[in-house]
């Protein structure tokens, strides 16, 4: 069994969803906070994001439009890297998903980076390096109030775990 | 061993089902003797020896050897390059996170 870990980065941010979209969306947009890229929001588009070259990886980053529902859901896979690289530059077959959610003040904009792929399950984890379960699950329970709370911004980031 | 060959020696390492369960079964216990591994696995014993060769050498588990008996237990830092692997990720997203709601503000 193992298990595929993500990473979540959620905020209420105070302007309507549209706008938010709009620099999910708009290539010259995403290269200003994100990386280069050719997107286009169309489903099944191929587009690239391009960063730094590491070892034997050219630094692109091959995705594909899975998911394209103004102004609410954007889904994309995200593949790169190389076995032979650490962190940014291993490999990786994963998935991006953002939500938008209208909600009074703003929007709550949630990214969820799924794919990160761990052999195992998480008592290994949790027994080979203490407090590393503990804290995730510490993490992902103040990004769900934060999530389920309904005034002011909250933000928040956390790493969730499911088996595959 | 640089961090790009520990990460990828970890994940080789635990892809296989059989020395997955072998690592998970000594990761339960503080220590656990080589024969009872062997016992609890229906694995043969030289399987089981090799297994725990490559568990050792990805740095995985410690041995320590007794007589003629050998124990094995679990690396303290062994998942470490799984784990940055993923840290680094979570800064990337939370340094652009960032990027984000500055552009959205300097686009007001």
């Amino acid at each position: 069994m193992s298990e595929t870990h993500a990473i979540v980065v959620e905020k209420v941010l105070p302007y309507p969803p549209e706008r938010i979209w709009r620099t999910l969306t708009r290539s010259e947009l995403i290269a200003k906070w994100l990386m280069p890229n050719d997107f286009e929001p169309v489903v099944g588009y191929r587009f690239t994001f391009k960063t730094r070259p590491m070892g034997d990886w050219d630094g692109i980053v091959h995705c594909e439009v899975l998911e394209c529902d103004p102004p609410q859901r954007l889904r994309y896979s995200w593949k790169g890297g190389s076995e032979s690289n650490p962190d940014y530059g291993a490999r990786l077959n994963s998935e991006v998903t953002w939500t938008l959610t209208k909600v009074e003040g703003g929007t709550h904009l949630k990214m969820v980076h799924d794919g990160f792929v761990f052999p195992g399950n998480r008592f290994a984890y949790e027994a080979m390096s203490p407090g590393w379960g503990k804290v995730m699950d510490g993490i992902a329970r103040v990004t769900v109030d934060a999530a389920t709370a309904s005034e002011g911004p909250a933000g928040g980031m956390s790493m969730i775990r499911k088996s595959v | 061993m640089t961090p790009a060959a520990q990460l990828t020696s970890v994940m080789k390492t635990l892809a296989d089902p059989t020395r997955r369960a072998v690592f998970e079964r000594i990761v339960g216990d503080p220590e656990i003797a080589a024969t009872a591994l062997v016992k609890g696995m229906r694995v043969s014993q030289p399987a089981v020896s090799q297994h725990l060769r490559v568990l050792r050498d990805a740095g995985l588990v410690m041995e320590r050897r007794e007589g003629r008996h050998i124990y094995y237990r679990p690396a303290p830092k062994g998942l470490a390059p799984l784990i940055d692997w993923l840290g680094h990720y979570e800064k990337f997203w939370r340094e652009r996170f960032e990027n984000l709601e500055k552009l959205l503000e300097d686009d007001e």
